[in-house]
């Protein structure tokens, strides 16, 4: 307990409230439990870090807390208030973004309309209003500034395909929406599985860049060296429960990894800074 | 742009040197034919261009009548028909689906408007409109079947195109309706505007205009944006919030509202309301739209290559026919140039960056 970020730490002594919380979260598909009764939090300004072996419940956790399925028992609480998302539109009109492991590009556009795909900025006046006309300036001068904040410097050229971007720029073009229309947190699902050393280590200061920005983060992952690099804290699913929930501070990845896989529990292994 | 210039090598990124195999591959130099593919990528309507000037400069060389304003105007007037409808086909070959059925649709609402105004006495515009309407409706079923039943594109057009057909000669008979029968607004879209010698119809300003005013909506406006983002991957478009199904019954209306418009213009071109009109219609205005570089796969392509696909059939049919060679070398070479179009788009569509 005496190593863990002031941030972390902060969060949760004095009480501060989750942006996210949820209690008792339930989900079956058919005999199979999803989720068997998980409790979670997201305070301000960390990044939680979800791990868990294939079919832990990681994802359907995130998908029951934004939408994209419906729990069949349990609440979701945003800021305090009781929230029932039906669809992941739901969620992102209550400030909601998610970063989708297919990243939910459309290649052959450009990364301005891939930035504001379904949000676009119309013109003003009834141009807009009555034609829906575009506003591709707008939309590109805007995008320009998002991927700038997120300190991506290397795209500068906003008419350019996504698909002649590289797996990494790719990312960066999903995380800069997600940071943009966000207004409340960001869920990032396996953010670097598919990159190189180099774009990894970028996507993870674009991590850190947004939770500096204000944003929490939800990162699901299954590297472990990215989680303990960047994660204020680790939620650990297993078997459809919460494992337990320990910070890069007082745990090592292999004992995540024994807690994640069942070689050994939380109360069993030194640190805990559960209970 | 990321475009390399192969004087200075090696110094085309500002970034830190490579140091995994895999990103110094991603950094090594374009060759010409990569450069060639990331042009087309970028600008597809290249293509079907190039094979439209050479064609161009080649039938002109082989018989110096074919570069006249006088044939010029002729193919104008030959190619209106099934301009119009490759503009409803690219819409939905837009949205990667296809619809087989465009030729029955345009054939139906021809009929249903000629007859009705031949026999029933409808005055021209209702006549016009009614034929709008017919085809519009006709669209929204194959979009409703698409939509609502999930079936394939290909088996729901492939369906109506047997439906449609059947039901045009069932209304009609099998019989044609003659231009002196019909209102002569029915007729309106055959008459000849002289421009300069350039002798066009008044249906030829209309699918120009046609051209104009859907090449504009599916650059400017939100609609045509979703349109793209469908093609381009559905399951995405859905994720950011586009509904898939609302935009896909939309462009299979609007294509049915075009095939309409275009049952007008046919009536005008052909002088008569015949069942037998746009037999070759369905696959020629398929023809014309991968002609002109709009991929099969979705997402992918513009109208402007539609039209110049559209006239390059054109082109090869006169000019081949202006040439005195046998008609099937313009079957044997449209049949090829689909093919060539085809490989194009699968080659720029593995562009990297």
């Amino acid at each position: 307990m005496t190593a863990t970020t002031p941030e972390t730490d902060a969060g949760r002594q004095d009480g501060r409230a989750p942006v996210l919380s949820a209690r008792g979260l339930v989900k079956t598909f058919g005999r199979v439990v999803g989720l068997d009764g998980v409790d979670f939090d997201l305070y301000p300004g960390e990044v939680l870090a979800i791990i868990g072996d294939n079919g832990a419940g990681k994802s359907t956790l995130i998908k029951a807390a934004t939408g994209a399925i419906v729990p069949d028992a349990g609440e979701v609480r945003l800021d305090g208030e009781v929230v029932s998302f039906k669809r992941p539109q739901d969620a992102r009109e209550a400030g909601i973004e998610t970063v989708y492991q297919t990243l939910a590009v459309a290649p052959a556009l450009d990364i301005a309309a891939n930035m504001f795909l379904g949000r676009e900025m119309r013109r003003s006046g009834p141009l807009g209003s009555v034609f829906r006309m575009l506003d591709h300036k707008g939309m590109r001068e805007s995008a320009g500034k998002s991927m700038a904040d997120l300190g991506i410097g290397t795209l500068q050229n906003m008419a350019q395909p996504v698909e002649t971007l590289s797996g990494g720029q790719r990312q960066a073009v999903a995380v800069a929406r997600a940071a943009a229309f966000a207004t409340k947190l960001i869920v990032l699902d396996e953010p670097t599985a598919a990159l190189g050393v180099k774009e990894t280590n970028q996507v993870l200061q674009m991590i850190e860049r947004v939770r500096d920005s204000g944003l929490p983060v939800i990162l699901i992952s299954h590297n472990m060296p990215n989680v303990f690099e960047v994660a204020d804290r680790i939620h650990i699913q297993r078997l459809g429960r919460c494992a337990g929930i320990i910070t890069p501070k007082t745990h090592t990845p292999s004992e995540a990894v024994a807690i994640m896989t069942g070689a050994t529990t939380l109360q069993d292994t030194p640190g805990s800074v559960r209970g | 742009m990321s475009t390399t210039s192969p004087a200075t090598p090696g110094a085309e990124t500002p970034a830190p040197p490579a140091n995994t195999a895999a990103e110094q591959f991603a950094k090594r130099r374009r060759s010409p034919a990569q450069r060639v593919q990331h042009v087309l990528h970028a600008y597809p309507a290249i293509s079907p261009l190039l094979v439209l000037v050479v064609s161009f400069l080649v039938f002109t060389y082989l018989n110096p009548n074919f570069g006249t304003l006088r044939t010029q105007s002729l193919i104008l007037q030959q190619v209106a028909v099934v301009a119009a409808l490759a503009v409803g086909q690219t819409l939905i070959i837009l949205t990667a689906g296809i619809d087989l059925s465009v030729g029955a649709i345009a054939i139906l609402a021809m009929l249903f408007s000629a007859k009705l105004s031949a026999d029933g006495g409808l005055p021209g515009p209702l006549a016009v409109l009614v034929g709008i309407a017919v085809g519009t409706a006709a669209g929204a079923i194959n979009g409703l079947l698409v939509t609502r039943l999930r079936l394939p594109p290909f088996i729901v057009t492939l369906g109506t195109l047997s439906v449609f057909t059947a039901m045009a000669l069932l209304y009609s008979g099998g019989q044609s309706v003659q231009a002196g029968a019909m209102p002569d607004l029915m007729v309106w879209t055959g008459e000849i505007v002289n421009l300069g010698g350039l002798r066009i119809t008044t249906g030829v300003f209309m699918v120009v205009l046609l051209y104009v005013v859907i090449g504009f909506v599916l650059k400017q406006t939100t609609w045509g944006r979703h349109l793209y983002a469908v093609g381009n991957d559905a399951e995405s478009a859905r994720l950011v919030g586009i509904s898939v199904n609302r935009v896909l019954l939309s462009v299979y209306t609007i294509a049915g509202l075009i095939y309409g418009i275009t049952a007008w213009i046919l009536i005008g071109r052909a002088g008569a309301a015949s069942p037998n009109a746009a037999a070759d219609a369905n696959l020629e205005s398929i023809t014309a739209v991968v002609i002109g570089g709009t991929s099969l796969f979705g997402g992918r392509g513009a109208l402007l290559g539609t039209l110049l696909g559209a006239l390059i059939v054109g082109y090869f049919r006169t000019g081949l026919s202006l040439a005195g060679v046998d008609d099937q070398w313009r079957v044997l070479s449209i049949g090829l140039l689909v093919i060539i179009a085809v490989s194009i788009d699968q080659w720029i569509r593995k562009v990297r960056a």
